[in-house]
């Protein structure tokens, strides 16, 4: 017998045996080796069901002998034989057995799939062309994969609710669903809402939401994301465009310090959705809607295009070495203590750094960020509304970030700072900067994506590319250092905000050299402690964790539970 | 919410403690003493049931429209249950049905699968579908509230003893 650790055992998958430990789910060693294992209902991250039938596999255990029979022995290979049980198993919620073989092809497992896909199909519409799933539908994929090509039945199909409103953002086909209630369990053991149930159970089986309730909760887009087929789609992306027509890019949501993962879909340098990526060290599989919706803005009017200098009250449309030289032509009579930088805890580590070279460069006496502190939902929002408050701390070096922002609205009170220079914030609306106040003002510089009441007011503008418009890296409210990607253009003549710090830093007199944001990184690398050592490629997808904080996410603590309970895989 | 006596509820409660494990196993005993007592499982009968469950309304709702035995519309008085299954549909369940809608007077041009029960305008008489009422050599068999009867020819004299 070969040897074995007491918590693994021996399993035999398509011909060759592997170890998995103890418990492991038969469809996850499947996929660990490279077996996948079609299925609708199991999820990992929700309770298993086994209602869909789709991963049924073929399993066998070692013979066993009849009293007084010879047992059977282990082959040169230290294993027993295995006699095939000719009753198929689902692969999602049984587990590994010692000496245990599993089939994930053959004759009995295709059979199981043909059939149950010919079940599903009997009463599905077949809409693909008008269906919002087509394309990433895995009725669609195990069609082609598994499907008979040919349906056996000539009855009527079922006719059930259609464009039924289950909440503001979520609609539902019924005609679509497959019933592999992904959905009900979501709402049930991840968002608490549990409004959705099957009624009418049968063949008129159909997803309700119970009669004067709705699908409301600040997470029922991930609804959308799980259902394996076009029942459930979202009001905001139905019908926009065809997914097989959009680029995919992954980075970080920034609307608070989780910082879930997510990634971008675009076409023709348009965003049409946002949906989150797994990262179960942030944000699992899910996004609260608010912020995954909160992107519509990028593709605005209100986006500023060109730099902009103010003459004689009014703005005019100015190049960016115009703009620059102006902004170098009104500090130069001015002292350093006279300066305030305000910042941004939106900006990224590589953009801060940059910061804090330029606020060294003209001796600011003044370098803050605006806060953003709201309530923490309890699930993913974190009570930060800033993405990346831990850079401010660590890059930036301000220790307590946003507490010195009344030392600065007192110094433009008493005349004591003349001028601002605003990155990539909106002193009136979000910073508590009143118009009269920075009307005090000799000189104004703001940048930011959108028009807004600081840079109406500002002598130079500049406008700076959003969060899908950049790459950098950010760190979440535990400390995890994570990567954003750029997905699209800025409009116009929109720079990315570390080419803005840049390009005055050297308008200011000082040195250039820095092409690309990774080498901002390097040399970020270079010279702050925390990130020794550290390379861009290192950081990957998912990220890594860069400080201890002591925050924890609370819906992923909740999801640690329910792993260490047995209920999910995780 | 659904006024429900106290002798009621105390038998309810009674019945919840049969079920020590979950509470969630008591919803078709609450169900049906609830459908005996109200005639039906009205949407307050549903809150009620999951309130006194600890259960969401949903779960109940799943419940009540899974099994046909429990109505979610008030029948009239006399509830007549026409066997339909395939003895007492040979043996002439569909003409009886016929029959009593007639004599009646109820309509039931208006059911569906989500609404299977007819009723008669002045109330007295409510009819629907059944399926194996379990006599079938003697079909066709109806049931009027909880009396049974077999091999059902005289409608007239049947409505007659429920007037």
């Amino acid at each position: 017998m070969s040897e074995v650790k007491p918590d693994l055992v021996d399993v035999q998958i398509d011909g060759v045996w592997h170890q998995f430990p103890k418990g492991t789910r038969l469809i996850e060693a499947c996929r660990q080796v490279g077996a996948e294992v079609p299925h609708y209902c199991y999820h990992p991250k929700l309770t298993s069901p086994g209602n869909c039938r789709m991963c049924l596999v073929e399993t066998g255990m070692p013979p066993r002998p009849m009293p007084g029979a010879e047992p059977p022995q282990p082959d040169e290979s230290g294993h027993l034989p295995i006699s095939w049980i000719p009753r198929p198993v689902i692969a999602c919620a049984n587990t590994v057995a010692p000496n245990m073989g599993v089939r994930t092809t053959g004759p009995i497992t295709e059979e199981c799939r043909k059939g149950v896909m010919e079940f599903l199909l009997a009463n599905h519409p077949l809409d693909c062309p008008i269906c919002d799933q087509a394309g990433e539908c895995t009725l669609q994929e195990y069609s082609v994969e598994h499907g008979k090509g040919e349906s056996r039945f000539r009855e009527k199909k079922v006719k059930k609710p259609k464009n039924v409103d289950v909440g503001p953002r979520v609609r539902l086909d019924d005609e679509r669903c497959v019933m592999c209630s992904r959905c009900i369990r979501f709402t049930d053991e991840i968002a608490d809402d549990p409004v959705l149930g099957f009624t009418d159970r049968g063949s008129h089986t159909v997803l309700t939401v119970y009669p004067g309730r709705e699908l409301a909760n600040n997470y029922s887009l991930n609804t959308v994301d799980i259902c394996p087929v076009g029942a459930l789609t979202s009001n905001d992306f139905r019908f926009q465009m065809r997914v097989w027509f959009m680029r995919e890019t992954n980075t970080i949501d920034v609307n608070c310090a989780t910082g879930c993962n997510v990634t971008v879909y675009s076409r023709q340098n348009k965003i049409y959705r946002v949906v989150p990526r797994q990262n179960n060290d942030v944000n699992s599989d899910w996004m609260p809607d608010s912020h995954r919706l909160n992107f519509h803005w990028i593709d605005s009017d209100a986006r500023l295009t060109d730099p902009m200098v103010k003459e004689n009250g009014k703005h005019r449309v100015a190049t960016w070495s115009e703009a620059l030289a102006k902004t170098a032509e009104k500090l130069a009579p001015l002292s350093g203590s006279e300066i305030a930088v305000i910042a941004s805890a939106r900006m990224t580590n590589e953009e801060l750094f940059l910061v804090n070279r330029l606020v060294k460069q003209i001796g600011a006496g003044h370098v803050e960020i605006v806060p953003r502190m709201g309530e923490a939902d309890g699930y993913l929002i974190s009570a930060d509304r800033n993405p990346n408050t831990n850079g401010v701390k660590l890059v930036l070096g301000l220790a307590n970030p946003g507490s010195g922002l009344d030392r600065v609205k007192s110094g433009i009170e008493e005349g004591r700072i003349k001028a601002v220079l605003c990155l990539q914030e909106n002193l009136v609306e979000d910073g508590g900067f009143s118009p009269e106040l920075l009307g005090k003002l000799d000189f104004l510089l703001a940048t930011y994506p959108l028009a807004n009441p600081t840079t109406g007011l500002a002598d130079v503008v500049l406008p700076g590319a959003c969060w899908a418009e950049k790459s950098g890296t950010m760190i979440n409210v535990t400390g995890r250092l994570q990567r954003l990607n750029k997905a699209v253009d800025g409009p116009g003549q929109t720079l990315e905000p570390w080419e803005i710090v840049r390009d005055l830093i050297q308008a200011l007199g000082g040195g250039n050299g820095i092409y690309s944001v990774t080498e901002i990184f390097k040399q970020l690398a270079a010279e702050v402690a925390a990130f020794k050592g550290l390379s861009w490629g290192q950081i990957g997808d998912l990220g890594l964790p860069l400080i201890e904080t002591g925050e924890t996410i609370p819906a992923l603590e909740r999801e640690k539970q329910r792993k260490a309970a047995g209920l999910i895989v995780g | 919410m659904l006024a429900v006596p106290q002798d009621l509820e105390a038998e309810i409660d009674e019945r919840i403690t049969h079920y020590p494990v979950s509470k969630r196993s008591a919803v078709l005993p609450v169900l049906h003493h609830l459908q005996h007592h109200f005639g039906y499982i009205s949407e307050e009968a549903v809150e009620w049931t999951a309130a006194k469950l600890g259960l969401e309304p949903i779960k109940v709702l799943e419940v009540v429209t899974f099994y046909p035995g429990f109505r979610q519309e008030a029948p009239g008085k006399f509830h007549i249950r026409v066997c339909r299954t395939l003895s007492c549909a040979m043996a002439g369940s569909y003409e009886l049905m016929d029959t009593i809608c007639e004599k009646a007077g109820i309509d039931r041009s208006g059911v569906t699968h989500h609404h299977p029960i007819a009723v008669s305008p002045d109330g007295k008489y409510s009819i629907e579908f059944a399926e194996c009422l379990a006599s079938c050599g003697f079909g066709p068999v109806c049931m009027v509230n909880d009396d049974f009867h077999e091999a059902v020819t005289d409608v007239d004299g049947l409505l007659k003893q429920y007037s």
